[in-house]
């Protein structure tokens, strides 16, 4: 038996919002992998849960009217993982979502549940932040709409405003972000499987059409701060130049101006400063070669 | 002040319902309510994999899935394996035979995941086959003869000779 207070389960997204009026201390349950383990340990006992996870609304993944991918908050890591549109048009989503937990925790843990938790290490968020995901909240005065990097504002808190009955509805991937671009995800960790990444890096290029220039670069970085992060001036050396292996190296050691990971238990800082250095390099380099690029 | 509901599922292709404390796991409800006791109370934090049962078909941990969650679910445990007569499944019998057993405790939750691979009908390479078995902790075995016993028995579904 679970320490629970009191379990709400929510009909409908309506429902979910109105009961969160209702009950403003009570936490939102969706697959539970964090939230029930959580209980376990004591940290969330005797709390009452909001349970939105019979809402087969939320699940699944869509092109909507102007072809921007739209990701159901409820939809479980391994199904984002086997998605058609999503092995399609963003398939290093597909892979970092895959190297969450087990085959057990990616059929129950959502990507809403990974973002809205706050972590810095979740393996989806990397991703996302590198690709310019769009965060859907539906509260009492209905949708509202922000980038990923604005919803998070600190180490476990994210932008949701449980005041207006808001839950996360969607991740939105819009096209102009996913058109023509490839990308790379490398999570380093002590194991393969049951394991928190020590960090994560995600890239993703768009190159110019005869395949020279890089036209776009993104990176972003789960573990390198107290939220998942881009890196901007590794992005502003990157941009705009011709493709090359000093280009590479340059672009990863730009790194090194915008991350701060800290010291903890999994890595020391200065190990993590040095495989962000070489995730960048690799990640950069499988990203242009997804896109048909030939390094100089 | 306990809360209750009164949960519909179909078990192990049996439609069932009970009143369940909405405060209780899936892992309390087939164990306490219908005594499927294959499924075991192991790490009950989704680490181990002992738990694990098929929910439409997807392994889930079930000490980490609040039974009011099966409203409307199939769900299947390792009772539901073996024929009525007693004889077992194809995948319970490969794993006497390789010996993936030794204390037993991990084994139905190998064995349900191993049900899920087999039903994907997918010849997968051995790093696959790992990665698809690595939610669960076997503290007897070491692995390979679980390893082995779902390899054969996916070789063998597919009618392919088996090439360890």
């Amino acid at each position: 038996m679970y320490d629970i207070k009191a379990l709400y389960e929510a009909e409908s997204i309506e429902h979910a919002v109105s009961l969160r009026l209702e009950h403003p201390d009570a936490q939102i349950i969706a697959g539970g992998s964090d939230v029930l383990v959580q209980i376990r340990e004591g940290r969330r006992a005797g709390k009452e849960l909001i349970s939105i996870y019979m809402l087969d609304e939320m699940r699944g993944v869509s092109l909507d009217d102007d072809e921007n991918i739209r990701i159901g908050s409820l939809t479980s890591f391994s199904h984002i993982t086997r998605d058609p549109i999503i092995q399609k048009y963003i398939n290093v989503l597909g892979e970092a979502v895959d190297m969450v937990g087990s085959p057990q925790i990616r059929n129950i843990g959502t990507i809403g549940g990974n973002t809205c938790n706050g972590v810095t290490s979740a393996d989806s968020a990397s991703t996302l932040h590198a690709w310019e995901a769009i965060v859907e909240l539906t509260g009492k005065n209905g949708v509202r709409r922000m980038p990923i990097k604005d919803f998070y504002i600190k180490a476990g808190t994210v932008d949701i405003r449980a005041d207006e009955g808001e839950i996360q509805t969607a991740i939105l991937i819009p096209k102009s972000s996913y058109e023509n671009t490839y990308g790379h995800y490398i999570k380093y960790g002590m194991r393969n499987a049951m394991e928190i990444a020590s960090l994560g890096c995600s890239v993703n290029v768009r190159l110019s059409d005869d395949k020279k220039t890089v036209d776009r670069c993104r990176i972003a970085y789960g573990v390198a701060g107290p939220v998942p992060m881009r890196a901007p001036s590794a992005e502003a050396v990157a941009n705009g130049e011709n493709v090359s292996e000093t280009l590479i190296d340059e672009f990863a050691l730009a790194v090194l101006n915008d991350i701060n990971p800290r010291n903890s238990w999994r890595a020391s800082r200065d190990f993590r400063l040095h495989i962000a250095v070489q995730m960048a390099k690799r990640c950069l380099l499988e990203s242009i070669k997804k896109a048909g690029g030939v390094i100089q | 002040m306990s809360q209750y509901k009164v949960v519909h599922c179909n078990i192990n292709g049996k439609n069932v319902e009970k009143a369940v404390d909405v405060r209780a796991s899936l892992t309390d409800m087939l164990r306490n309510e219908y005594h499927l006791t294959s499924v075991k109370k192991g790490c009950e934090v989704g680490e181990c994999g002992a738990c694990n049962v098929l929910i439409d078909g997807e392994a889930f941990n079930s000490c980490i899935y609040l039974a009011v969650w099966a409203e409307g679910k199939h769900i299947r445990t390792l009772e539901g394996l073996a024929e009525p007569d007693g004889r077992l499944s194809d995948i319970q019998q490969a794993f006497i035979e390789e010996t993936a057993i030794q204390c037993g405790f991990c084994t139905p939750g190998f064995i349900m995941t191993a049900v899920e691979i087999l039903e994907a009908n997918k010849l997968y390479t051995d790093d696959e086959l790992r990665k698809l078995l690595s939610g669960h902790l076997c503290r007897c075995t070491g692995y390979e003869n679980i390893f082995r016993a779902v390899k054969k028995t996916m070789y063998n579904r597919l009618g392919k000779p088996i090439d360890f």
